[in-house]
Protein backbone atom coordinates (compact mmCIF):
# COMPACT_ATOMS: atom_id res chain seq x y z
CA UNK A 1 0.00 0.00 0.00
CA UNK A 2 1.27 3.42 -0.87
CA UNK A 3 2.02 5.57 2.16
CA UNK A 4 -0.09 8.71 2.33
CA UNK A 5 1.75 11.90 3.12
CA UNK A 6 0.50 15.22 4.43
CA UNK A 7 1.84 18.03 6.59
CA UNK A 8 0.62 18.60 10.12
CA UNK A 9 -0.41 22.12 9.10
CA UNK A 10 -2.74 20.55 6.51
CA UNK A 11 -4.43 18.66 9.32
CA UNK A 12 -4.75 21.88 11.27
CA UNK A 13 -6.45 23.70 8.42
CA UNK A 14 -8.77 20.81 7.63
CA UNK A 15 -9.87 20.28 11.21
CA UNK A 16 -10.29 23.98 11.91
CA UNK A 17 -12.66 24.22 8.95
CA UNK A 18 -14.62 21.18 10.15
CA UNK A 19 -14.78 22.52 13.68
CA UNK A 20 -16.02 25.83 12.30
CA UNK A 21 -18.89 24.03 10.61
CA UNK A 22 -19.92 22.29 13.82
CA UNK A 23 -19.38 25.11 16.28
CA UNK A 24 -20.35 28.71 15.44
CA UNK A 25 -18.43 29.88 18.49
CA UNK A 26 -15.09 29.02 16.89
CA UNK A 27 -13.12 32.00 15.56
CA UNK A 28 -9.67 32.22 14.00
CA UNK A 29 -6.99 34.85 13.58
CA UNK A 30 -3.82 34.93 11.54
CA UNK A 31 -0.93 37.30 11.03
CA UNK A 32 -0.67 37.31 7.22
CA UNK A 33 0.36 33.67 6.99
CA UNK A 34 -3.05 32.05 6.57
CA UNK A 35 -1.99 30.36 3.34
CA UNK A 36 1.03 28.82 5.05
CA UNK A 37 -0.75 27.86 8.28
CA UNK A 38 -3.81 26.65 6.34
CA UNK A 39 -6.14 28.78 8.45
CA UNK A 40 -7.24 30.10 5.04
CA UNK A 41 -9.54 27.08 4.65
CA UNK A 42 -11.51 28.43 7.61
CA UNK A 43 -11.12 32.04 6.47
CA UNK A 44 -12.66 31.34 3.06
CA UNK A 45 -15.64 29.50 4.47
CA UNK A 46 -16.23 31.77 7.47
CA UNK A 47 -15.00 35.27 6.61
CA UNK A 48 -17.06 36.78 9.46
CA UNK A 49 -15.34 34.60 12.02
CA UNK A 50 -11.83 35.01 10.66
CA UNK A 51 -9.84 38.08 11.62
CA UNK A 52 -6.91 39.19 9.54
CA UNK A 53 -4.53 40.87 11.97
CA UNK A 54 -1.71 41.81 9.61
CA UNK A 55 1.93 41.27 10.44
CA UNK A 56 1.39 42.14 14.08
CA UNK A 57 1.61 39.11 16.33
CA UNK A 58 1.39 40.93 19.64
CA UNK A 59 -1.90 42.54 18.72
CA UNK A 60 -3.15 39.24 17.32
CA UNK A 61 -2.59 37.51 20.64
CA UNK A 62 -4.06 40.41 22.60
CA UNK A 63 -7.17 40.42 20.41
CA UNK A 64 -7.36 36.63 20.57
CA UNK A 65 -7.41 36.92 24.35
CA UNK A 66 -10.18 39.53 24.23
CA UNK A 67 -12.24 37.23 22.02
CA UNK A 68 -11.63 34.32 24.40
CA UNK A 69 -12.61 36.49 27.36
CA UNK A 70 -15.86 37.11 25.48
CA UNK A 71 -16.56 33.38 25.26
CA UNK A 72 -15.16 32.57 21.85
CA UNK A 73 -13.15 29.45 21.09
CA UNK A 74 -10.10 31.06 19.57
CA UNK A 75 -7.46 29.64 17.25
CA UNK A 76 -4.60 32.02 16.47
CA UNK A 77 -2.00 30.89 13.99
CA UNK A 78 1.27 32.10 12.55
CA UNK A 79 4.76 30.69 12.19
CA UNK A 80 6.02 29.13 15.41
CA UNK A 81 8.95 31.49 15.51
CA UNK A 82 6.85 34.62 15.05
CA UNK A 83 4.38 33.56 17.72
CA UNK A 84 7.31 34.10 20.04
CA UNK A 85 7.19 37.82 19.16
CA UNK A 86 4.04 37.92 21.26
CA UNK A 87 5.51 35.90 24.11
CA UNK A 88 4.93 38.45 26.83
CA UNK A 89 1.36 38.99 25.58
CA UNK A 90 0.85 35.25 25.86
CA UNK A 91 2.39 35.30 29.31
CA UNK A 92 0.57 38.27 30.74
CA UNK A 93 -2.82 37.94 29.09
CA UNK A 94 -3.37 34.39 27.88
CA UNK A 95 -1.66 32.05 30.33
CA UNK A 96 -1.91 34.31 33.38
CA UNK A 97 -5.68 34.47 32.91
CA UNK A 98 -6.11 30.87 31.69
CA UNK A 99 -7.88 32.20 28.61
CA UNK A 100 -9.14 29.82 25.98
CA UNK A 101 -6.69 30.69 23.22
CA UNK A 102 -5.20 27.99 21.05
CA UNK A 103 -1.95 29.22 19.59
CA UNK A 104 -0.87 27.29 16.51
CA UNK A 105 2.73 27.72 15.40
CA UNK A 106 3.59 26.33 12.01
CA UNK A 107 6.92 25.82 10.25
CA UNK A 108 8.56 24.69 13.47
CA UNK A 109 12.02 23.19 13.63
CA UNK A 110 14.94 23.07 11.22
CA UNK A 111 12.78 21.01 8.83
CA UNK A 112 11.48 24.39 7.73
CA UNK A 113 14.64 24.26 5.66
CA UNK A 114 15.70 26.77 3.05
CA UNK A 115 14.41 29.88 4.85
CA UNK A 116 17.20 29.39 7.35
CA UNK A 117 17.71 30.33 10.97
CA UNK A 118 15.16 33.15 11.15
CA UNK A 119 12.22 30.85 10.42
CA UNK A 120 13.41 27.70 12.20
CA UNK A 121 11.83 27.79 15.65
CA UNK A 122 13.91 25.55 17.90
CA UNK A 123 13.04 27.08 21.24
CA UNK A 124 9.25 27.42 21.11
CA UNK A 125 8.49 24.29 23.13
CA UNK A 126 10.85 25.46 25.86
CA UNK A 127 9.33 28.92 25.87
CA UNK A 128 5.69 27.81 26.05
CA UNK A 129 6.39 24.94 28.43
CA UNK A 130 7.62 27.43 31.01
CA UNK A 131 4.25 29.18 31.16
CA UNK A 132 1.88 28.01 33.91
CA UNK A 133 -1.52 26.79 32.61
CA UNK A 134 -0.15 26.31 29.08
CA UNK A 135 -0.57 22.96 27.34
CA UNK A 136 2.12 22.19 24.74
CA UNK A 137 1.22 19.76 21.98
CA UNK A 138 2.94 18.54 18.84
CA UNK A 139 1.34 16.22 16.29
CA UNK A 140 3.48 13.85 14.24
CA UNK A 141 1.13 13.56 11.28
CA UNK A 142 -1.87 15.29 9.78
CA UNK A 143 -4.41 12.95 11.37
CA UNK A 144 -2.96 13.62 14.79
CA UNK A 145 -3.03 17.34 14.04
CA UNK A 146 -6.73 17.08 13.22
CA UNK A 147 -7.41 15.17 16.41
CA UNK A 148 -5.54 17.75 18.48
CA UNK A 149 -7.51 20.61 16.90
CA UNK A 150 -10.79 18.84 17.73
CA UNK A 151 -9.62 17.95 21.22
CA UNK A 152 -8.67 21.56 21.87
CA UNK A 153 -12.13 22.61 20.76
CA UNK A 154 -13.47 20.95 23.93
CA UNK A 155 -10.55 22.01 26.10
CA UNK A 156 -10.88 25.20 28.13
CA UNK A 157 -7.52 26.84 28.61
CA UNK A 158 -4.43 28.13 26.85
CA UNK A 159 -2.48 25.87 24.55
CA UNK A 160 0.33 25.89 22.06
CA UNK A 161 0.21 23.50 19.13
CA UNK A 162 3.41 23.06 17.16
CA UNK A 163 3.09 22.27 13.46
CA UNK A 164 5.36 21.69 10.51
CA UNK A 165 5.78 22.71 6.90
CA UNK A 166 6.62 19.48 5.13
CA UNK A 167 4.50 16.43 4.31
CA UNK A 168 5.25 13.42 6.51
CA UNK A 169 3.88 9.87 6.34
CA UNK A 170 0.41 9.56 7.81
CA UNK A 171 0.85 6.85 10.41
CA UNK A 172 -2.44 7.22 12.23
CA UNK A 173 -5.84 5.89 11.20
CA UNK A 174 -8.81 8.24 11.07
CA UNK A 175 -10.20 6.49 14.18
CA UNK A 176 -7.08 7.37 16.22
CA UNK A 177 -7.90 8.95 19.57
CA UNK A 178 -5.65 11.70 20.87
CA UNK A 179 -5.59 12.19 24.61
CA UNK A 180 -3.87 15.11 26.27
CA UNK A 181 -1.19 13.93 28.68
CA UNK A 182 -0.73 10.57 27.01
CA UNK A 183 2.08 9.11 24.98
CA UNK A 184 1.56 6.45 22.34
CA UNK A 185 3.72 3.35 22.02
CA UNK A 186 4.15 2.86 18.28
CA UNK A 187 6.59 -0.01 18.46
CA UNK A 188 7.42 -2.46 21.21
CA UNK A 189 11.04 -3.13 22.20
CA UNK A 190 13.26 -4.20 25.06
CA UNK A 191 16.79 -2.73 24.85
CA UNK A 192 15.99 0.94 24.73
CA UNK A 193 13.16 3.43 24.39
CA UNK A 194 12.97 6.45 22.12
CA UNK A 195 10.53 9.14 23.15
CA UNK A 196 10.03 11.20 20.00
CA UNK A 197 7.81 14.09 19.07
CA UNK A 198 6.67 15.74 15.85
CA UNK A 199 8.59 15.04 12.68
CA UNK A 200 11.21 13.03 14.56
CA UNK A 201 8.66 10.30 15.27
CA UNK A 202 9.16 9.18 11.67
CA UNK A 203 12.94 9.27 11.94
CA UNK A 204 12.71 7.33 15.20
CA UNK A 205 10.55 4.66 13.55
CA UNK A 206 13.04 4.33 10.70
CA UNK A 207 15.95 4.19 13.12
CA UNK A 208 14.20 1.36 14.96
CA UNK A 209 14.15 -0.62 11.71
CA UNK A 210 17.85 -0.01 11.20
CA UNK A 211 18.51 -1.13 14.78
CA UNK A 212 16.49 -4.32 14.25
CA UNK A 213 19.21 -5.40 11.85
CA UNK A 214 21.75 -4.86 14.61
CA UNK A 215 19.63 -6.92 16.97
CA UNK A 216 18.66 -3.96 19.06
CA UNK A 217 14.98 -3.79 19.92
CA UNK A 218 13.77 -0.31 20.75
CA UNK A 219 10.44 0.98 21.87
CA UNK A 220 9.31 3.92 19.79
CA UNK A 221 6.95 6.23 21.64
CA UNK A 222 5.12 9.17 20.09
CA UNK A 223 4.85 12.07 22.53
CA UNK A 224 2.26 14.52 21.14
CA UNK A 225 1.57 15.91 24.61
CA UNK A 226 4.73 17.52 25.93
CA UNK A 227 2.84 19.34 28.64
CA UNK A 228 1.10 17.72 30.38
CA UNK A 229 3.46 14.78 29.95
CA UNK A 230 2.86 11.08 30.38
CA UNK A 231 4.90 10.52 33.53
CA UNK A 232 3.74 6.94 34.06
CA UNK A 233 4.65 5.82 30.58
CA UNK A 234 8.08 7.45 30.76
CA UNK A 235 8.89 5.86 34.11
CA UNK A 236 7.54 2.43 33.13
CA UNK A 237 9.55 2.23 29.94
CA UNK A 238 12.66 3.62 31.64
CA UNK A 239 12.33 0.83 34.22
CA UNK A 240 11.97 -1.77 31.51
CA UNK A 241 14.91 -0.63 29.39
CA UNK A 242 17.21 1.49 31.57
CA UNK A 243 18.10 3.14 28.30
CA UNK A 244 16.16 6.28 27.43
CA UNK A 245 16.59 8.41 24.33
CA UNK A 246 14.58 11.48 23.35
CA UNK A 247 14.34 12.82 19.81
CA UNK A 248 12.97 16.15 18.64
CA UNK A 249 13.50 18.84 16.02
CA UNK A 250 14.08 21.43 18.76
CA UNK A 251 16.85 22.56 21.02
CA UNK A 252 17.73 19.88 23.57
CA UNK A 253 17.48 22.68 26.14
CA UNK A 254 13.91 22.97 27.37
CA UNK A 255 12.16 20.70 24.90
CA UNK A 256 10.91 17.12 25.12
CA UNK A 257 14.37 15.97 26.21
CA UNK A 258 14.27 18.29 29.17
CA UNK A 259 10.68 17.34 30.00
CA UNK A 260 11.58 13.63 30.04
CA UNK A 261 14.73 14.34 32.03
CA UNK A 262 12.66 16.19 34.63
CA UNK A 263 10.32 13.21 34.98
CA UNK A 264 13.18 10.74 35.26
CA UNK A 265 15.21 12.88 37.61
CA UNK A 266 12.35 12.98 40.10
CA UNK A 267 11.02 9.46 39.63
CA UNK A 268 13.57 7.09 38.21
CA UNK A 269 17.01 8.62 37.81
CA UNK A 270 18.89 7.03 34.95
CA UNK A 271 21.32 8.02 32.23
CA UNK A 272 19.62 9.28 29.12
CA UNK A 273 20.46 10.70 25.69
CA UNK A 274 18.81 13.77 24.20
CA UNK A 275 18.76 13.95 20.40
CA UNK A 276 17.94 17.36 19.00
CA UNK A 277 19.67 20.64 18.20
CA UNK A 278 22.64 20.75 20.56
CA UNK A 279 22.02 24.32 21.69
CA UNK A 280 22.87 25.75 18.27
CA UNK A 281 21.00 27.36 15.38
CA UNK A 282 21.06 25.52 12.07
CA UNK A 283 21.26 27.03 8.56
CA UNK A 284 19.57 27.04 5.15
CA UNK A 285 19.30 23.79 3.25
CA UNK A 286 16.97 21.02 2.23
CA UNK A 287 15.22 19.49 5.24
CA UNK A 288 16.74 16.03 4.75
CA UNK A 289 20.22 17.51 4.31
CA UNK A 290 19.75 19.50 7.50
CA UNK A 291 18.51 16.46 9.42
CA UNK A 292 21.62 14.56 8.28
CA UNK A 293 24.02 17.37 9.17
CA UNK A 294 22.47 18.06 12.56
CA UNK A 295 22.06 14.43 13.55
CA UNK A 296 18.28 14.24 13.37
CA UNK A 297 17.89 11.67 10.59
CA UNK A 298 17.15 7.99 11.15
CA UNK A 299 20.74 6.88 10.45
CA UNK A 300 22.24 9.38 12.88
CA UNK A 301 19.69 8.44 15.53
CA UNK A 302 20.42 4.73 15.03
CA UNK A 303 24.17 5.32 15.32
CA UNK A 304 23.68 7.37 18.45
CA UNK A 305 21.54 4.67 19.98
CA UNK A 306 24.03 1.92 19.08
CA UNK A 307 26.79 3.85 20.85
CA UNK A 308 24.51 4.49 23.81
CA UNK A 309 23.32 0.89 24.12
CA UNK A 310 26.83 -0.52 23.85
CA UNK A 311 27.99 1.84 26.63
CA UNK A 312 25.14 0.61 28.78
CA UNK A 313 26.69 -2.88 28.34
CA UNK B 1 -31.50 65.66 37.85
CA UNK B 2 -30.15 68.73 36.13
CA UNK B 3 -26.85 68.66 34.33
CA UNK B 4 -25.48 71.02 36.96
CA UNK B 5 -26.47 68.69 39.78
CA UNK B 6 -24.96 65.74 37.97
CA UNK B 7 -21.65 67.51 37.51
CA UNK B 8 -21.56 68.46 41.16
CA UNK B 9 -22.29 64.91 42.29
CA UNK B 10 -19.57 63.53 40.03
CA UNK B 11 -17.05 66.07 41.29
CA UNK B 12 -17.88 65.21 44.90
CA UNK B 13 -17.48 61.54 44.12
CA UNK B 14 -14.07 62.08 42.56
CA UNK B 15 -12.96 64.03 45.60
CA UNK B 16 -14.14 61.26 47.91
CA UNK B 17 -12.41 58.54 45.87
CA UNK B 18 -9.14 60.50 45.77
CA UNK B 19 -9.01 59.95 49.52
CA UNK B 20 -9.60 56.20 49.10
CA UNK B 21 -6.79 56.05 46.55
CA UNK B 22 -4.32 57.78 48.81
CA UNK B 23 -5.35 55.71 51.81
CA UNK B 24 -5.04 52.39 49.97
CA UNK B 25 -1.55 53.20 48.79
CA UNK B 26 -0.55 54.55 52.17
CA UNK B 27 -1.78 51.37 53.89
CA UNK B 28 -0.08 49.11 51.38
CA UNK B 29 3.10 51.20 51.59
CA UNK B 30 3.34 50.72 47.83
CA UNK B 31 1.39 51.49 44.70
CA UNK B 32 1.00 54.17 42.07
CA UNK B 33 -0.61 57.40 43.25
CA UNK B 34 0.34 59.69 40.34
CA UNK B 35 -1.53 57.94 37.53
CA UNK B 36 -4.41 56.93 39.80
CA UNK B 37 -5.05 60.55 40.69
CA UNK B 38 -4.75 61.68 37.08
CA UNK B 39 -7.39 59.27 35.79
CA UNK B 40 -9.92 59.26 38.63
CA UNK B 41 -12.09 62.08 37.29
CA UNK B 42 -12.54 60.23 34.00
CA UNK B 43 -13.24 56.95 35.82
CA UNK B 44 -15.94 58.70 37.82
CA UNK B 45 -17.42 60.09 34.62
CA UNK B 46 -17.45 56.59 33.17
CA UNK B 47 -18.74 54.61 36.14
CA UNK B 48 -21.22 57.12 37.59
CA UNK B 49 -22.51 58.58 34.35
CA UNK B 50 -21.79 56.58 31.26
CA UNK B 51 -21.16 52.85 31.59
CA UNK B 52 -24.13 50.54 31.29
CA UNK B 53 -23.22 48.09 34.02
CA UNK B 54 -24.74 46.08 36.83
CA UNK B 55 -22.53 45.65 39.91
CA UNK B 56 -24.73 42.74 41.00
CA UNK B 57 -24.02 41.00 37.70
CA UNK B 58 -20.44 41.90 36.82
CA UNK B 59 -20.33 39.64 33.77
CA UNK B 60 -23.73 40.72 32.40
CA UNK B 61 -23.45 40.01 28.70
CA UNK B 62 -24.85 43.33 27.50
CA UNK B 63 -22.73 45.47 29.79
CA UNK B 64 -20.31 48.08 28.56
CA UNK B 65 -16.77 46.76 29.03
CA UNK B 66 -13.97 48.68 30.65
CA UNK B 67 -10.35 47.74 30.06
CA UNK B 68 -7.87 49.47 32.32
CA UNK B 69 -4.76 49.00 30.25
CA UNK B 70 -2.69 51.13 32.61
CA UNK B 71 -3.13 48.50 35.29
CA UNK B 72 -0.79 50.18 37.76
CA UNK B 73 -3.64 52.62 38.39
CA UNK B 74 -5.51 49.81 40.12
CA UNK B 75 -6.19 51.92 43.25
CA UNK B 76 -8.40 54.19 41.15
CA UNK B 77 -10.52 51.40 39.71
CA UNK B 78 -10.65 49.50 43.00
CA UNK B 79 -11.91 52.61 44.77
CA UNK B 80 -14.61 52.98 42.13
CA UNK B 81 -15.63 49.32 42.09
CA UNK B 82 -15.86 49.12 45.88
CA UNK B 83 -17.97 52.25 45.96
CA UNK B 84 -20.23 50.87 43.23
CA UNK B 85 -20.74 47.74 45.32
CA UNK B 86 -18.84 45.16 43.26
CA UNK B 87 -17.18 44.16 46.53
CA UNK B 88 -17.11 45.51 50.05
CA UNK B 89 -15.18 48.61 50.88
CA UNK B 90 -13.24 46.64 53.51
CA UNK B 91 -11.39 44.92 50.67
CA UNK B 92 -9.60 48.19 49.96
CA UNK B 93 -7.70 47.70 53.22
CA UNK B 94 -6.17 44.51 51.82
CA UNK B 95 -4.80 46.15 48.69
CA UNK B 96 -1.46 44.51 47.71
CA UNK B 97 -1.51 42.26 50.77
CA UNK B 98 -0.89 38.54 50.77
CA UNK B 99 -3.97 36.36 50.75
CA UNK B 100 -6.27 39.26 49.87
CA UNK B 101 -8.25 39.83 46.70
CA UNK B 102 -6.99 43.18 45.48
CA UNK B 103 -3.73 42.46 43.73
CA UNK B 104 -1.12 45.09 42.90
CA UNK B 105 -2.37 45.05 39.33
CA UNK B 106 -5.92 43.94 38.51
CA UNK B 107 -6.78 40.28 38.00
CA UNK B 108 -9.88 38.90 36.32
CA UNK B 109 -11.15 37.20 39.47
CA UNK B 110 -11.93 40.58 41.03
CA UNK B 111 -15.60 41.39 40.34
CA UNK B 112 -15.94 44.22 37.85
CA UNK B 113 -12.47 43.79 36.36
CA UNK B 114 -12.58 43.17 32.62
CA UNK B 115 -8.85 43.11 32.00
CA UNK B 116 -5.82 41.97 33.96
CA UNK B 117 -3.39 44.79 33.35
CA UNK B 118 0.10 45.47 34.54
CA UNK B 119 2.03 45.03 31.32
CA UNK B 120 1.67 48.26 29.37
CA UNK B 121 0.67 48.21 25.73
CA UNK B 122 -1.65 45.21 25.91
CA UNK B 123 -5.07 46.50 26.90
CA UNK B 124 -5.98 48.09 23.59
CA UNK B 125 -5.41 44.77 21.82
CA UNK B 126 -7.56 43.01 24.38
CA UNK B 127 -10.26 45.64 23.91
CA UNK B 128 -10.05 45.12 20.13
CA UNK B 129 -10.74 41.42 20.72
CA UNK B 130 -13.73 42.17 22.95
CA UNK B 131 -15.06 44.70 20.45
CA UNK B 132 -14.75 42.13 17.64
CA UNK B 133 -16.61 39.55 19.74
CA UNK B 134 -19.38 42.03 20.61
CA UNK B 135 -19.85 42.88 16.94
CA UNK B 136 -19.91 39.20 16.03
CA UNK B 137 -22.48 38.45 18.73
CA UNK B 138 -24.43 41.62 17.88
CA UNK B 139 -24.18 42.80 21.47
CA UNK B 140 -25.13 46.44 21.49
CA UNK B 141 -22.53 47.71 23.95
CA UNK B 142 -19.41 49.81 23.95
CA UNK B 143 -15.90 48.78 24.89
CA UNK B 144 -13.87 51.42 26.71
CA UNK B 145 -10.14 51.13 27.23
CA UNK B 146 -7.98 53.50 29.21
CA UNK B 147 -4.32 53.79 28.30
CA UNK B 148 -1.51 56.00 29.52
CA UNK B 149 0.51 58.39 27.39
CA UNK B 150 3.84 56.82 28.29
CA UNK B 151 2.19 53.53 27.39
CA UNK B 152 1.83 54.62 23.78
CA UNK B 153 5.61 54.29 23.48
CA UNK B 154 4.85 50.58 23.22
CA UNK B 155 4.63 49.69 19.52
CA UNK B 156 1.83 47.22 20.11
CA UNK B 157 -0.51 50.11 20.94
CA UNK B 158 -0.17 51.19 17.32
CA UNK B 159 -0.72 47.66 16.06
CA UNK B 160 -3.96 47.69 18.02
CA UNK B 161 -4.83 51.18 16.82
CA UNK B 162 -4.34 50.18 13.18
CA UNK B 163 -6.38 47.01 13.57
CA UNK B 164 -9.30 48.74 15.33
CA UNK B 165 -9.67 51.14 12.42
CA UNK B 166 -9.23 48.34 9.88
CA UNK B 167 -11.97 46.28 11.52
CA UNK B 168 -14.20 49.39 11.76
CA UNK B 169 -14.69 49.05 15.50
CA UNK B 170 -17.00 51.96 16.20
CA UNK B 171 -17.94 50.22 19.45
CA UNK B 172 -14.44 50.87 20.79
CA UNK B 173 -13.57 54.03 22.70
CA UNK B 174 -10.04 54.48 23.95
CA UNK B 175 -9.30 57.06 26.61
CA UNK B 176 -5.76 58.35 26.67
CA UNK B 177 -4.92 59.60 30.15
CA UNK B 178 -2.33 62.10 28.98
CA UNK B 179 -0.69 63.08 32.24
CA UNK B 180 2.65 63.77 30.55
CA UNK B 181 4.79 62.13 33.21
CA UNK B 182 6.11 58.58 33.43
CA UNK B 183 8.25 56.65 35.88
CA UNK B 184 11.57 58.38 35.33
CA UNK B 185 10.51 61.82 34.18
CA UNK B 186 8.50 63.89 31.72
CA UNK B 187 7.19 61.90 28.77
CA UNK B 188 8.56 64.63 26.49
CA UNK B 189 12.05 63.89 27.82
CA UNK B 190 11.89 60.08 28.04
CA UNK B 191 10.38 59.50 24.58
CA UNK B 192 8.30 62.28 23.16
CA UNK B 193 5.05 60.85 21.83
CA UNK B 194 4.55 63.94 19.70
CA UNK B 195 1.21 65.08 18.38
CA UNK B 196 -1.00 62.22 19.50
CA UNK B 197 -4.19 63.75 18.13
CA UNK B 198 -2.69 63.81 14.64
CA UNK B 199 -1.26 60.32 15.05
CA UNK B 200 -4.56 58.70 16.07
CA UNK B 201 -6.40 60.70 13.46
CA UNK B 202 -3.96 59.46 10.83
CA UNK B 203 -4.61 55.92 12.04
CA UNK B 204 -8.28 56.40 11.21
CA UNK B 205 -9.80 57.30 14.57
CA UNK B 206 -12.23 59.98 15.68
CA UNK B 207 -10.36 62.21 18.09
CA UNK B 208 -11.86 64.16 20.97
CA UNK B 209 -9.49 66.36 22.95
CA UNK B 210 -10.47 67.49 26.45
CA UNK B 211 -9.29 68.59 29.86
CA UNK B 212 -9.54 65.34 31.78
CA UNK B 213 -10.17 67.01 35.13
CA UNK B 214 -12.98 69.24 33.92
CA UNK B 215 -16.12 67.24 34.67
CA UNK B 216 -18.42 69.07 32.22
CA UNK B 217 -15.91 68.33 29.45
CA UNK B 218 -15.62 64.70 30.56
CA UNK B 219 -19.39 64.22 30.53
CA UNK B 220 -19.72 65.91 27.17
CA UNK B 221 -17.00 63.75 25.61
CA UNK B 222 -18.42 60.56 27.09
CA UNK B 223 -21.86 61.46 25.78
CA UNK B 224 -20.53 62.22 22.33
CA UNK B 225 -18.06 59.37 21.75
CA UNK B 226 -20.46 56.38 21.66
CA UNK B 227 -22.90 58.28 19.46
CA UNK B 228 -20.44 58.87 16.63
CA UNK B 229 -20.86 55.34 15.20
CA UNK B 230 -19.27 56.28 11.91
CA UNK B 231 -17.45 52.96 11.41
CA UNK B 232 -14.44 54.45 13.15
CA UNK B 233 -13.13 53.87 16.67
CA UNK B 234 -12.89 56.94 18.87
CA UNK B 235 -10.15 58.18 21.16
CA UNK B 236 -10.71 60.71 23.90
CA UNK B 237 -7.44 62.45 24.62
CA UNK B 238 -7.85 63.30 28.26
CA UNK B 239 -5.29 65.95 29.14
CA UNK B 240 -4.54 65.50 32.80
CA UNK B 241 -2.01 66.22 35.51
CA UNK B 242 -0.22 63.36 37.17
CA UNK B 243 -0.95 63.33 40.90
CA UNK B 244 -3.82 65.84 40.46
CA UNK B 245 -5.26 67.07 43.73
CA UNK B 246 -2.15 66.64 45.88
CA UNK B 247 0.19 69.55 45.20
CA UNK B 248 3.50 67.83 45.89
CA UNK B 249 2.54 64.85 43.77
CA UNK B 250 1.41 66.91 40.80
CA UNK B 251 3.58 66.38 37.71
CA UNK B 252 6.13 64.76 39.99
CA UNK B 253 7.47 61.52 38.55
CA UNK B 254 8.79 60.54 41.98
CA UNK B 255 5.16 59.73 42.88
CA UNK B 256 4.59 57.55 39.84
CA UNK B 257 5.10 54.43 41.91
CA UNK B 258 5.79 55.52 45.47
CA UNK B 259 3.55 55.50 48.51
CA UNK B 260 3.28 58.62 50.67
CA UNK B 261 4.98 58.47 54.06
CA UNK B 262 3.10 59.42 57.26
CA UNK B 263 3.70 63.11 56.82
CA UNK B 264 2.91 63.10 53.10
CA UNK B 265 -0.26 61.09 53.65
CA UNK B 266 -1.49 63.52 56.28
CA UNK B 267 -0.75 66.52 54.09
CA UNK B 268 -2.21 64.83 51.02
CA UNK B 269 -5.47 64.00 52.77
CA UNK B 270 -5.74 67.55 54.07
CA UNK B 271 -5.23 68.93 50.59
CA UNK B 272 -7.86 66.66 49.09
CA UNK B 273 -10.24 67.60 51.88
CA UNK B 274 -9.73 71.25 50.99
CA UNK B 275 -10.54 70.78 47.31
CA UNK B 276 -13.30 73.18 46.31
CA UNK B 277 -15.15 70.98 43.83
CA UNK B 278 -16.88 73.95 42.25
CA UNK B 279 -13.56 75.37 41.13
CA UNK B 280 -11.77 72.07 40.53
CA UNK B 281 -10.67 71.32 36.99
Amino acid sequence: MEIQKAATRDGYGKALLELGKINPNVVALDADLSDSTRSEYFAKQFPDRFFSMGIAEQNMIGAAAGLAFSGKIVYASTFAVFSERAYEFVRNIVSRNKLNVKIAGSHAGIATGEDGKSAQAIEDIAAYRALPNMAVLQPCDSIEAEKIVFSLGDYRGPSYMRMHRNPVPTIHNPDYKFEMGKGEVLKQGKDAVIFATGTLVHEALKSAEILENENIQVYVVNMPSIKPIDTNLIVNLARKTNCVITAEDHNVVGGLGSAVAEVLGENYPCIMKRIGLQDIYAESGKPDELYRRYGLDAESIAEEIMRFVSKKG
Amino acid sequence: MTKKDLILILKQKAKELRKDILTMIYNAKSGHPGGSLSCIDMLVGLYYHKLRIDPKNPLWQNRDRFVLSKGHCSPAIYAVLADKGYFTKSELGGFRMIGRMLQGHPELNTPGIDFAGGALGQGTSFAVGIALACKLDKINCNVYAMIGDGETQEGAVWEASMSAAFHKLDNLIVILDKNQVQQTGKTKEIMDIGNVAMKWNAFGWNVIDINGHDMPQIVKALDKAPKLKNKKPTIIISNTIKGKGVSFMESNHKFHGKAPNDEEYKRGMEEIEKIDVKKFK
